[in-house]
C-alpha cells in the first residue's frame, strides 16, 4: 500500500498529510510533484491544502491545469482513491471531478475554528469507519468553502448519497448558524458519483493527535486505509 | 490585435465582494447605485502574424476551460482587429452554459 500527496506551488498542508499517513497512520507515503505525468504507483492520492498558485484567477483553478492531474483524471477514472483537502477539494471542482464549486465565504471573513461533522453517508471508502449520522469535530481554515451547485447538482448529489459531510451544531442540526461559509445544504464534503473521489474543505489531517486537539480524523484515514487494502486484496485474487 | 475577455457572475450566483462594495459606496454618499456585480477583465495580445481565426478559436478555448468557470461564470470575448485594416475593428462571442 502506498500513499501519494501531490506538491502543488503553494501546498502548505502537504507536509501535516504526510506526516498523518507515515507517523500516525504508518502507511507508506511519497511526495508527487505537479509537473509530474505519474503517479509513482500509488493506491491513494492525496491533493492537500493551502494556495496553489497564490489562488490566483480561482482557488484551484491553475492547479487542476497542472501536468499531474492529467494522470490523476485517468486514475480517477480508473476508480482510484483520490481525495482533496480544502484547496484540494477547490482543484478536484475545477478539474470537473467533482461537481460544483466554492465560491467566497458568504461573510467575507477567512474562517479559523473547529467544527461539527455530520456523517451523511458512512458507506463511502473515507467514512466506513465512521458510525452511521456521528459527528466529528475538524478544523475548518478557508476564505472560499462556500459549496455551490446548480439546483439539479444538488438533487442529484442527494439522490446519490453523495453528501458526505454537513456542517452541524452541537445538537447534530444543520443549522444556519452552524454553516461557517454559505455553503448550500451546509456542504463539507462530496463524493463523486463512482464513490471514490471525495472533496471536503475541513482539515482532517489536523484532526488527528490529541495534542492538536482531537483525533477524529483518524476515522477517514482509517476508512481510506481498510479501502485500500481490500482493493489490494481483491486484485491479488 | 488584441482580445479581451470579460468573465462575469452567472445571475443568482451570489457575490459578497459585489455586494460589499456597494455598501462601501452607499457609506460614501452614492445614493443612485441599486447593486454592484464584480467581475474579471482580461486583455491578451495576440502574437503578431497570428491567423486571426485561429488566434479566436484559441482565445474562446481558453476564456472557456480556464479563464472563467462555467458552473458559475459567463464569459465575453472581443477581438479587436488592426485599425489599418478598416471596416469594423471589432467582434464580440461570448459563452453561457
Amino acid at each position: 500500500m502506498k500513499f501519494g500527496v501531490i506538491i502543488f506551488p503553494g501546498s502548505n498542508c502537504d507536509h501535516d498529510t504526510y506526516h498523518v499517513i507515515s507517523k500516525v497512520i504508518g502507511q507508506p507515503v511519497q511526495f508527487i510533484w505537479h509537473r509530474d505525468t505519474h503517479l509513482h504507483n500509488c493506491d491513494a492520492v492525496i491533493l492537500p491544502g493551502g494556495f496553489s498558485y497564490g489562488d490566483y484567477l480561482r482557488c484551484g483553478a491553475l492547479a487542476s491545469h497542472s501536468p499531474v492531474m492529467q494522470a490523476v483524471k485517468t486514475f480517477a477514472a480508473n476508480g482510484g482513491f483520490v481525495l482533496g483537502i480544502c484547496n484540494g477539494f477547490q482543484t478536484l471542482c475545477e478539474a470537473h471531478l467533482l461537481p460544483g464549486t466554492l465560491l467566497r465565504n458568504n461573510n467575507l471573513r477567512f474562517q479559523c475554528q473547529f467544527v461539527n461533522l455530520r456523517v451523511e453517508n458512512n458507506q463511502t471508502p473515507y467514512t466506513r469507519d465512521c458510525a452511521p449520522n456521528s459527528i466529528l469535530s475538524f478544523p475548518i481554515a478557508h476564505g472560499e468553502g462556500n459549496y455551490f451547485c446548480t439546483p439539479d447538482e444538488y438533487l442529484k448529489l442527494e439522490q446519490n448519497r453523495q453528501i458526505v459531510f454537513r456542517y452541524v451544531d452541537a445538537a447534530g442540526n444543520a443549522s444556519e448558524s452552524a454553516n461557517p461559509n454559505g455553503s448550500l445544504g451546509n456542504i463539507a464534503g462530496i463524493i463523486n458519483e463512482q464513490g471514490n473521489v471525495l472533496g471536503l474543505m475541513p482539515h482532517p489531517e489536523r484532526a488527528c493527535e490529541e495534542i492538536l486537539g482531537g483525533n477524529d480524523g483518524l476515522q477517514l484515514f482509517h476508512s481510506l486505509q481498510i479501502s485500500i487494502e481490500e482493493y489490494l486484496k481483491a486484485l491479488d485474487k | 490585435m488584441k482580445a479581451t475577455v470579460h468573465v462575469t457572475l452567472k445571475n443568482g450566483v451570489l457575490d459578497p465582494q459585489g455586494q460589499a462594495i456597494h455598501h462601501a459606496a452607499e457609506t460614501l454618499g452614492y445614493s443612485t447605485l441599486a447593486g454592484i456585480r464584480q467581475g474579471k477583465f482580461f486583455e491578451i495580445e495576440i502574437a503578431e502574424g497570428a491567423d486571426l481565426a485561429a488566434a479566436k478559436a484559441e482565445v474562446e478555448k481558453l476564456a472557456h476551460d480556464v479563464l472563467s468557470n462555467i458552473v458559475i461564470e459567463d464569459y465575453c470575448v472581443t477581438i479587436e482587429k488592426s485599425r489599418s485594416a478598416g471596416g469594423d475593428d471589432e467582434e464580440h462571442s461570448g459563452g453561457h452554459a
